[in-house]
């Protein structure tokens, strides 16, 4: 039995692709049941979110198999396959075991390490557990690559760092105030990123929020949006004393924030620290501010500077998650090859036949004054008495082979008899996990 | 029996420093967890020394320098343990258990062997009076390694120098929070040692005050400290200057712990 994987994602196809190719998380009983009755197709899980739209299967033909999931994305959304085929890829084997294993590891992310896709992953995977469409192999499959992805979250840093100048901004801001949720935000007009890091603060459970803007209309604006209070320009330096993280990006051609105003500022607060974050270019805040005691500024190239070694940090950490997913590709084909059928009935039979064997062996050895042909004739009778108990559930093993169940016995047969290769314990635990 | 406890607390707390530091420079959770038991094994066996020691003198043993130091180092690991377990944070430990090793060493250089006791210390409130004042030590002593740390966190947000050791070390806030929190326990143990050292010198030497060079140290110590408090809470005394200022008064408060003893001749300089 084969894995493969055929899909898109960000580095094979722009967002206009993949949004016609997504699969609406609500309903995926239908696409799921559709793939496993594909001819061939004995396993499958869908995997889609907004950077990639994946589908892991299990068959015996894999060139075959391929071509069906890609005719099924194609067909399923009423694209045409010329259109759709130049973005796809498609793995089988170690391969497919790889791209997995790093996908759920997110080191395939757009922003590597990101924590969202090991979730998404096992949301879809509940959807085809939910619907049966999984069995014995992907259910491992996946599993194991949960626990891949956890041993990278663990032994390595790759998640531990801000890769985004507004996330840096919160990180900056918590090693000053530790606690953010009883500090206040003030954005000083209006822009993207500035905009983005207000958010970010507000998700870090911020107490307050107030905008101000030279136009007070669209100070009032964004403070709808922010749930925020909206503050007249003119009164800037009269708030500011009630805030400690402040956000700026105004258009100014001058500095609207100088070093005098800010040292007036921080008395009135009775030097509890504060945080300038300033995003303008040119800049808002005059450089000098950071010499002010407990005061502490950063602009938009110092956070550019944070993420930068921080993606190298990553870089650095994400060799060690690749070596990490290498070493547990191998234990991975372990277990899968075990499941083939001829090694299995080998392993059966000689089970069998240590046993009997040390049964004769037994028998014989306190047995005084034997006839001479005994031992032959107890042979004989063993071997066949084996023989025959072992025919049934061989041939139907063998019959199995061309259906699609063989794994499905294969697998209770090697945890009934304890045969080698995966162990039954391993499997038991990793799925509880 | 005495030299081995004393022996052993040295030892473990030489080790626990050991992880301590360790703990800041490689990221292992675990070095600071094995590092928080053995310090908490070595302020056990700490106990018993200091326990050992005043069932075989009969009084409080706080009555030479070696016994002052090795209590100044008990009372300064008892008080950081309730920090620690306070704020959950084992790198405190990097800058506070270090100190503790310090004083318990030191105290290792001046003699061990319990002298026959100063006729003016035989008083019920030598107990009192010595417990308070080397609290209150101790909650300063650990004021200043949270200073320093204070100090160094606070100059790598300047200088934009966010390394491994900066990603280490607590919130700025915290830092200040824990700093002040010791002074609040510190300085109220201080008042009480002096008053309580002034009605004992009242009973012992027939005055309160007699501006032996101890009582002087100890109150220009007390005007620091009170300075340093009042304005924080009047002008706002925080962050970076109040971090140097308790650095300073630590530093005074040695002076009047050991300078004193050692230099200035007095009433108090029991060696």
């Amino acid at each position: 039995m084969n894995i493969i994987v055929v899909g898109l994602s960000h580095k094979t196809a722009a967002v206009e692709v993949r949004e016609k190719v997504a699969f609406a998380p609500t309903q995926m009983e239908k696409p799921l049941s559709a793939v496993v009755a594909l001819p061939d197709i004995t396993e499958a899980v869908i995997v889609s979110t907004c950077n990639r739209v994946e589908i892991y299967a299990t068959t015996r033909d894999v060139a075959g198999g391929m071509a069906r999931l890609k005719r099924f994305l194609a067909d399923y959304h009423g694209l045409s396959l010329e259109m759709l085929e130049s973005h796809l890829y498609s793995y089988h084997g170690e391969d497919a075991t790889r791209h997995v294993f790093r996908v759920a590891s997110s080191l395939d992310s757009m922003v590597v390490g990101e924590p969202q896709i090991l979730g998404q992953i096992k949301t879809s995977y509940g959807y085809a557990a939910e619907y049966k469409s999984s069995g014995i192999i992907l259910n491992r499959f996946l599993h194991k690559a949960f626990s891949v992805a956890k041993r990278v979250r663990t032994e390595t840093k790759i998640a531990s760092s801000a890769v985004s100048v507004a996330f840096a901004a919160v990180e900056l801001a918590k090693k000053i105030f530790g606690e953010l949720s009883d500090k206040t935000v003030l954005l000083i007009g209006a822009g993207e990123m500035c905009e983005l890091a207000a958010k970010h603060f507000i998700n870090s459970g911020v107490r307050g929020v107030m905008v101000t803007n030279r136009t007070y209309e669209r100070a009032e604006k964004l403070a709808l949006e922010f749930d925020a209070k909206a503050i007249k320009f003119e009164d800037l330096l009269e708030q500011l004393p009630k805030a400690d993280i402040i956000l700026s990006s105004t258009g100014a051609p001058h500095f609207i924030i100088r070093e005098k105003e800010v040292e007036e500022v921080i008395r009135r607060r009775k030097m509890k620290p504060m945080f300038f974050i300033d995003i303008a270019v040119p800049r808002d805040i005059d450089p000098k501010v950071n010499d002010v005691e407990n005061v502490y500024l950063y602009t938009v190239d110092d956070l550019n500077g944070v993420v930068a070694t921080n993606l190298e940090q990553r870089k650095i950490e994400a060799a060690k998650a690749e070596a990490i997913v290498e070493q547990e590709i191998g234990q991975f084909f372990k277990w899968l090859s075990s499941l083939e059928v001829t090694p299995t009935i080998v392993a059966l039979r000689t089970r069998f036949d240590e046993i009997r064997k040390s049964e004769i062996a037994k028998t014989l050895a306190g047995w005084k004054n034997l006839p001479p042909d005994a031992e032959k004739k107890l042979e004989a009778l063993t071997n066949a008495y084996m023989n025959k108990l072992l025919h049934q559930p061989t041939s139907v093993l063998k019959k199995s082979e061309q259906g699609n169940r063989n794994d499905l016995y294969v697998d209770a047969l090697r945890n009934l008899f304890d045969l080698e290769a995966g162990g039954p314990q391993e499997s038991l635990v990793e799925l509880e996990e | 029996m005495n030299a081995m406890l004393f022996n052993s607390t040295l030892v473990i707390y030489a080790a626990a420093t050991a992880l301590y530091l360790g703990y800041l420079v490689k990221p292992k959770e675990a070095l600071g967890r094995l590092g928080h038991w053995i310090l908490c094994a070595g302020l056990l066996v700490h106990c018993g020394y200091t326990l050992n020691r005043y069932l075989e003198a009969g009084h409080t043993p706080i009555t030479n320098l070696h016994e002052s130091l090795s209590f100044f180092s008990l009372a300064t690991v008892g008080i950081f343990l309730v920090f620690e377990n306070r704020y959950k944070s084992y790198i405190l430990g990097s800058f506070v258990v270090p100190l503790a090793l310090l004083f318990l060493a030191t105290s290792a250089a001046f003699s061990s062997v319990i002298p026959p006791l100063n006729p003016a210390l035989k008083s019920k409130w030598l107990a009192v009076h010595t417990v308070m004042a080397f609290l209150g030590y101790a909650a300063f002593a650990i004021s200043f390694g949270v200073s320093i740390m204070y100090l160094i966190q606070s100059h790598f947000l300047k200088k934009r120098k966010l390394g491994p050791m900066f990603q280490k070390l607590p919130p700025l806030d915290m830092l200040d929070d824990i700093s002040y929190r010791c002074l609040t326990i510190g300085f109220p143990l201080l008042t009480f040692a002096i008053i309580s050292g002034a009605i004992w010198a009242e009973t012992a030497w027939g005055t309160y005050w007699s501006w032996d060079p101890k009582e002087t140290w100890s109150l220009i110590t007390w005007f620091i400290y009170a300075a340093l408090l009042h304005g924080r809470l009047t002008t706002g005394w925080r962050g970076r200057k109040a971090a140097m200022l308790s650095i300073f008064g630590f530093a005074i408060m040695l002076f009047t712990f050991l300078g004193v003893n050692l230099l200035l001749p007095g009433l108090h300089s029991y060696k």
